[in-house]
């Protein structure tokens, strides 16, 4: 059994596993940390961001000046932007046979693998996760093309020239792999290729093993996954969450008994405790507002977004901010806020009671309904009529490079009264904040990740006790700016293995079992004899027939009939050669018995030895050993072939035949 | 006992042995219990006995009944016990060989209804009470009482085994000072054979390997020396002292959390006093306890008045010795000087920090519990080492939030315990704020105000965690000095204070109401104490925090509206509320701070926020705040209006502390004087007087006062009535009771009393005359009423009649139901 790790990114994983004949991929995160390496693109003219002066090298070669901007003390690239791929070159991506999507989060990667690798096999994942997927995906996909770039900058990539480039451009990996974002077709395309599962929904995968998503707590439609043959099993966990947030809680119990459980998605921002963080993104628009200054939120349009807009119907009242206007732009703003509704059965217990009563699940519906939440596709429309200032903008790309984020960011940056709160753990705010520099707004840093933390994580593998635990090499050790911090890290026993991108790990356990079925006829046939309480045995003659990872034992043909009209003889239909079998001994020897009766039929002068393995009967007049160990027994007699009959047959006597 | 309840007693006693009848309720049998004790304790328990034969046949009675229920049987041993305490009665009892029948083997001893735990404590609680003299303890010799009461002290039920060690050292006490013996030589050769035998099977007890037994006798020896003070318990020591020592070299040491009462207790005792051998045994135990069980016996060594200074040293380190191991798994390189030897982090307590995390916080948290405990009290060492349990404390709750960074194991091993841990949080923090009350060099005082801002800070805080926080922080400030120059904040302080006034502001916006109401109250406390400081009052009024408190008057939850009025009322007496105005119109004023919590007290559906309200304006009228004395009068008018209407009894009573203090005001203080002893005028010439009745009229003061004289709540009766008598006292002098005489005024204002007495509260009385009114109070009995009211409501029902009746009434209603049901 073998893990192909095409990703490094804890949180965005790709993996593949080989378990029996078949290759499953779990997962393909986008790691899009690449697109801070790019200058932002933006909605609206901006003069800034298009009158940057050139970058050259110390010895004033200005041939990259096309490619790369100067800004704000950084160099940036002025190309549409590109993602950094999973690995394509470990293994062969036409031979995958399945793909397993845990949430919407870990499919971005999609279309690059099933449109462009020859990938004919299934993708499973949840409506939801499909859906939701499928916006995020499309409003990438918007964002980036409705600020067309003529230029795709290659020449810095050159690996000689990349040397020469100031960090964190000099630093980036694998950047002849970066490609620029998917089409919508292939949006479309990639998307056709999944089949929909339900939660504890057995999927079986070429008869050999079986498939079921687990509810896992973090998202709309989120799952973790079993994949066992009959006596295998693997679980794989994947952003799962303990705390009540609003999809169903995290299916622990189903990942008892694991062989091996491969652990990623874990929370990035192990300190931060999410309750808090609320309190502090609640607090600080409260403040910016009462100042008469705007704060801007850039988010995903789904998901932790909920809950937010959930802790502000409750918090709006209480610090006075009723009149205050929530924006929510996306090009998908719409739907998401209306998919989230209809999703009743994968929400938490409580949301989906609602649903009876009556009422929407979430309250972002009351605040559509009194107008304080407004939703629009993009700044331009309706909503530069509606644009009321103080304000409070929920918008997109976190990456603050394309998407409506940046006009904002352009807008608002130069005023103090205005803030910026982080709440997406996935970018480094102030990576992210870069090519705004200078800033006069206030940038509150308050990640909101509700994924498992480390004392969550030991409690669950307290409990589900694997055999093995796998995990991203990140996990294994403190995070690198708080090496004293040994809570930080994944502890169990034995230590979890680690992978990293580009690695092959073999997985700690063989396979000893496969489970044979019996055709009833030959079962019929079968007469079982009881060696000890409890344990019969017999003899099976019969034909292994193995077809889709079924292995099945049919009755020996009976002796050769005309084959009729057939021509040709299959190899398959050979009959295998009966001979006479001898008949199987079993049971042990008692030394004593036996010595007694070899007395009784007249040897003498025995002696009895004990060795390590047994005891040697020692029949000094006839020269004869008889060496008695567990699981054999020697007569070593001079060519006596009379004495050695006679002495087999007492042993015999001790054993039973069948 | 008076004739009524004499009559009542054979009927009750009939009743009580009734196997059909049976007492339903047991706190009954405690309350007659209770009355026949004062009955007792009153009188001649034989007289008693004799007027009433009815009660020895109920004893006799019970003894005789085939079955009698454990509550009557368990009753009928104490009662015994309470009249046997009298020798001459006794004696009596003895005549009829009734107390054998009872605490012998013949009694309920041997039977069925020992099993069960209520007669077995009757038995015990009687014989408590009977050994009371010389010839009980004949007694107990005879009927072999004593050995029961050694098999009972290991008791399944807690409360029997208790009452049973209890009772030991009651008889041990008894045989010792028992006048028959002469005084018993310290040495116990000459003790008598009752005190000999509990004395020996205590020892045999300590000899036990079985640890319960052992703990058996270490409480015996407890209670002994913690109550009794003779001179034999000196000789009980030196006997017994031996064992103890032994004990000690046992390793695990047996019932060690009962040893070290049993040390501590013969410490306290005169014994401890004289015995040097016992500060040797306090010693050795102290160094062979584990650190976390030699926590609590440390710090009552600490507490013990005299005890040689090694002594003392040696238990400090013991309860330093955890702090000292954090600070040393916090020191990045050898630091400043820590604490004194013995206190250097050994090995043991390393190995708890280590151990488990349970162990670790378990540890940690009953240091700092114990000397916070120790610091505080008058004998605590000296000299204190305050700088190296500031850094401590600092250290662990860098420790705590993470912020740490140490580099050796331990310090790791710490690090990743007692990150988040809030239990450590409180109780370091709790510490930290106990150690404002000394000071620090002015390095480590700003490494304190650091962290706790961090607490303050930081989104991870938990609410209680911040609660402590603001409060340490309080401390701390109201503790730093004033700059030597001026009498205004030195300057370290108003630079906390630049950086603490945002935090506070983004607290006060929090959404979890806990944090908004602490941010409230630490607002209230810094500015109740410097409101009048130049440097806080710029810091603050440069800062939004004023405009914040005003929009917390309207909070969701009601806590934190009471919290928002107690801090705007708190401001805006020290002029720090500025009404603001509305930013689109400028001129108009927006509405006064008084009307907007007038209207809180009129429309509040809560009552913390309209009780608040009430404290803040009675402060404001004693303070003589500015929007009070522009329109004394219509203010104290407008309150008490509305207040009188309000359903919550402390929002009324808290109105008549307002009307009080505007009396006081008027007329002068009450002073220490008694309040209803006739006043001299010299407080306020007639002529003012009589203004000052006008004034009361307007106000309708009169007519709140006498409202809530009636009032169906006691305490706002009681308040109103002295209020009254002080307001009779103080203008006696105006006015004659011939100047009002009958008028039809004072006609009309006694009826509309008497309809208010009946129930009938909604007629108002109108316009008053002065003169009517202080007609109706003299003639009102005040002091009667006031005398009735100083009783609680039960005391009619609390009579010992009401109770036999109340017993009598409840098993005839029985009766009358099962004529129903038959």
């Amino acid at each position: 059994m073998k893990l192909y790790c095409l990703s490094g990114h804890p949180t965005l994983p790709c993996n593949v596993l080989k378990f029996k004949s078949t290759t499953i991929m779990l997962d393909c995160g986008l790691d899009m940390t690449s697109t801070l390496n790019f200058l932002p693109l933006p909605l609206v003219q901006s003069p800034r961001l298009s009158n940057l002066p050139g970058w050259s090298l110390k010895d004033g070669n200005a041939f990259l000046d096309k490619e790369l901007k100067e800004c704000s003390g950084h160099v940036f690239v002025d190309s549409v932007p590109e993602f950094c791929l999973p690995e394509t070159e470990l293994i062969d991506l036409s031979t995958v046979d399945v793909i397993l999507i845990s949430n919407y989060h870990c499919m971005m990667a999609l279309p690059y693998i099933t449109e462009h690798t020859g990938f004919t096999g299934t993708v499973y994942a949840t409506e939801p996760t499909v859906q939701i997927g499928r916006l995020l995906m499309e409003e990438l996909v918007n964002f980036i093309e409705r600020v067309p770039k003529a230029q795709s900058a290659s020449l810095w990539k050159n690996k000689d020239t990349q040397r020469l480039l100031p960090s964190p451009l000099k630093d980036a990996v694998e950047v002849s792999t970066w490609r620029r974002c998917y089409t919508m077709q292939e949006v479309n395309s990639a998307l056709s290729k999944i089949q929909l599962v339900g939660y504890s929904q057995k999927i079986e995968l070429f008869g050999a093993v079986q498939v079921t998503p687990l509810s896992s707590g973090y998202a709309l439609g989120s799952s973790n996954w079993i994949i066992q043959s009959h006596y295998e099993k693997v679980s794989y966990v994947s952003g799962s969450s303990l705390l009540t947030t609003h999809p169903q809680p995290m299916d622990q119990a189903s990942l008892k008994n694991s062989d091996v459980l491969i652990l990623t998605g874990l929370t990035q921002i192990p300190t931060a405790n999410p309750d808090g963080m609320v309190g502090e993104f609640c607090s600080n628009l409260a403040l910016t507002v009462r100042n008469g200054g705007n704060v801007l939120v850039p988010c995903y349009p789904s998901g932790v977004i909920y809950d937010l807009l959930e802790c502000l119907y409750q918090y709006i009242d209480s610090a006075g901010l009723s009149s205050i206007p929530f924006y929510f732009i996306s090009p998908v703003a719409n739907s998401s806020l209306e998919f989230s509704q209809i999703f009743a059965e994968w929400l938490c217990h409580n949301k989906q009671t609602k649903v009876y009563l009556p009422e929407p699940p979430f309250p972002h519906a009351e605040l559509i309904q009194t107008n304080k939440l407004k939703h629009y596709p993009s700044i331009h429309g309706d909503f530069s009529n509606d644009f009321r200032q103080p304000c409070v903008v929920f918008t997109g790309h976190p990456s603050l490079r394309f998407g409506d984020v940046v006009h904002f960011m352009e807008l608002w940056g130069k005023s103090s009264l205005n803030t910026v709160i982080f709440t997406e753990p996935d970018f480094s705010y102030l990576e992210a904040l870069a090519p705004y520099q200078p800033l006069a707004m206030k940038c509150i840093y308050c990640p909101i990740d509700t994924r498992l933390n480390f004392i969550q994580v030991s409690k669950l593998l307290k409990e589900v006790q694997p055999l093995h635990v796998v995990c991203p090499e990140q996990y294994t050790q403190p995070p690198p700016a708080q090496s004293h911090r040994v809570d930080l890290m994944i502890d169990c026993q034995p230590p979890a293995m680690s992978y990293r991108r580009a690695e092959v790990l073999a997985l700690p356990f063989r396979r000893r079992y496969e489970k044979i079925e019996i055709m009833p006829e030959l079962a019929d046939s079968l007469v079982p004899m009881e060696i000890k309480p409890g344990i019969s045995l017999a003899t099976v003659s019969a034909v292994l027939h193995t077809k889709d990872n079924k292995h099945v034992l049919q009755p020996p043909p009976r002796p050769a009939q005309p084959t009729g009209g057939k021509k040709r003889k299959r190899p398959s239909d050979d009959i295998p050669d009966c001979k006479v079998l001898k008949p199987l001994l079993s049971g042990s020897i008692p030394v004593e018995q036996f010595v007694q009766t070899l007395e009784k039929h007249g040897f003498s002068d025995i002696k009895v030895e004990d060795t390590a393995k047994g005891h040697i009967v020692l029949l000094q007049e006839a020269e004869t050993l008889i060496q008695i160990e567990e699981d054999s027994t020697h007569i070593i007699c001079d060519n006596d072939e009379v004495l050695r009959v006679r002495l087999r047959d007492l042993v015999l006597k001790f054993l039973q035949k069948f | 006992m008076d004739p009524e309840c004499s009559r009542l007693l054979p009927a009750l006693c009939a009743v009580l042995v009734d196997p059909r009848q049976p007492v339903a309720d047991d706190t009954c049998l405690e309350k007659l219990l209770d009355w026949f004790k004062t009955v007792t304790e009153a009188g001649p328990s034989l007289l008693l006995l004799q007027e009433n034969p009815c009660l020895v046949e109920l004893l006799f009675r019970v003894l005789k009944a085939h079955d009698p229920h454990p509550r009557v049987l368990s009753f009928s041993l104490r009662l015994a016990g309470l009249f046997a305490a009298q020798e001459d009665c006794f004696q009596y009892l003895q005549q009829g060989e009734l107390l054998p029948m009872l605490f012998g083997e013949a009694g309920p001893l041997g039977g069925a209804a020992w099993t069960a735990p209520t007669v077995r404590s009757g038995w015990l609680q009687g014989l408590r009470s009977l050994a009371q003299h010389p010839s009980a303890l004949l007694f107990l010799a005879d009927c072999g009482a004593v050995d029961t009461i050694f098999s009972l002290q290991g008791d399944s039920s807690l409360f029997v085994a208790s009452a049973a060690g209890q009772l030991l050292v009651h008889i041990l006490a008894l045989a010792m000072q028992s006048p028959a013996e002469g005084h018993p030589s310290p040495q116990g050769c000459d003790w008598p054979a009752c005190a000999q035998k509990i004395v020996c099977h205590v020892e045999d007890s300590l000899h036990s390997t079985a640890t319960p037994q052992v703990t058996q006798a270490l409480n015996v020896l407890t209670t002994t020396f913690g109550h009794c003070h003779g001179p034999w318990t000196q000789g009980l020591w030196v006997r017994l002292s031996p064992l103890v020592a032994c004990l000690l070299e046992k390793d695990p040491i047996p019932a060690s959390h009962s040893l070290m009462d049993l040390l501590l207790s013969v410490a306290r005792s005169p014994v401890g006093s004289s015995d040097c051998g016992l500060w040797e045994t306090l010693a050795q135990t102290l160094s062979h306890l584990s650190p976390i069980q030699a926590g609590p016996l440390a710090l009552g060594i600490l507490k013990l008045q005299d005890c040689p200074q090694a002594l003392k040293t040696q238990a400090f380190g013991v309860l330093l010795q955890p702090l000292a191991c954090v600070l040393k798994a916090a020191a990045q390189s050898p630091g400043p000087p820590g604490f004194p030897e013995g206190a250097t982090g050994d090995s043991m307590t390393v190995d708890t920090f280590l151990s488990s995390k349970s162990a670790c916080v378990g540890l940690l948290c009953q240091a700092l519990a114990h000397l916070e405990l120790l610091q505080l009290l008058p004998q605590r060492p000296s000299p204190w080492p305050q700088a190296p349990l500031l850094r401590a404390a600092v250290a662990i709750l860098r420790f705590c939030n993470g912020s740490a960074a140490p580099t050796s194991d331990v310090g790791g091993h710490l690090c990743a315990v007692l990150a988040g841990c809030v239990r450590v949080q409180r109780a370091a923090l709790d510490f930290l704020g106990t150690l404002s009350q000394g000071t620090g060099p002015q390095e480590l005082v700003t490494q304190v105000f650091a962290v706790l801002l961090e607490y303050l800070t930081s989104p991870d805080s938990s609410p209680t965690v911040l609660k402590k926080a603001f409060q340490a922080t309080l401390r701390w400030l109201l503790g730093s000095p004033k700059a030597p120059s001026c009498c205004d904040l030195d300057p370290h302080t108003q630079l906390f204070l630049r950086e603490l006034l945002p935090v506070l502001r983004k607290r006060l916006c929090s959404p979890c109401w806990e944090a908004r109401d602490s941010g409230l109250e630490f607002l209230t406390q810094v500015t109740r104490h410097w409101g009048g400081q130049a440097a806080f009052r710029h810091a603050l009024l440069a800062s939004e925090v004023p405009e914040l408190t005003r929009q917390l008057l309207r909070d969701p939850e009601s806590y934190v509206r009471a919290s928002a009025v107690t801090a705007t009322g708190q401001l805006s007496s020290w002029g720090l509320y500025t009404t603001p105005t509305s930013p689109e119109h400028p001129e108009v004023q927006q509405e006064s701070l008084f009307t907007e919590l007038l209207h809180i007290l009129s429309t509040d559906s809560e009552g913390f926020p309209r009780r608040a309200v009430m404290q803040v304006f009675t402060q404001w009228l004693k303070d003589g705040h500015a929007d009070v004395a522009e329109d004394l009068e219509q203010f104290v008018a407008r309150v008490l209006q509305v207040a009188s209407r309000d359903l919550d009894w402390e929002v009324r009573a808290q109105g008549l502390e307002l009307a009080l203090v505007f009396l006081e005001q008027l007329l002068g203080h009450p002073g220490s004087r008694c309040p209803y002893a006739v006043a001299l005028p010299e407080a306020a010439a007639p002529a003012t007087l009589a203004q000052v009745l006008q004034a009361l009229c307007r106000v309708q003061l009169f007519e709140f006062a006498l409202r809530a004289l009636f009032d169906c709540d006691r305490p706002v009766a009681q308040k109103s009535c002295d209020l009254l008598l002080f307001l009779r006292a103080k203008a006696t002098p105006c006015g004659g009771p011939q100047e009002a005489g009958a008028s039809p005024d004072v006609v009309s204002v006694e009826a509309a009393l008497q309809r208010w007495q009946a129930g009938e509260q909604g007629q108002p009385l109108g316009e008053l005359e002065p003169e009517a009114v202080m007609a109706v109070l003299r003639s009102m009995d005040l002091e009667g009423l006031r005398g009735t009211l100083a009783k609680s409501s039960d005391h009619i029902e609390k009579s010992p009649q009401s109770l036999l009746q109340d017993l009598l009434a409840s098993v005839g209603v029985l009766g009358e139901n099962e004529a129903d049901c038959y």
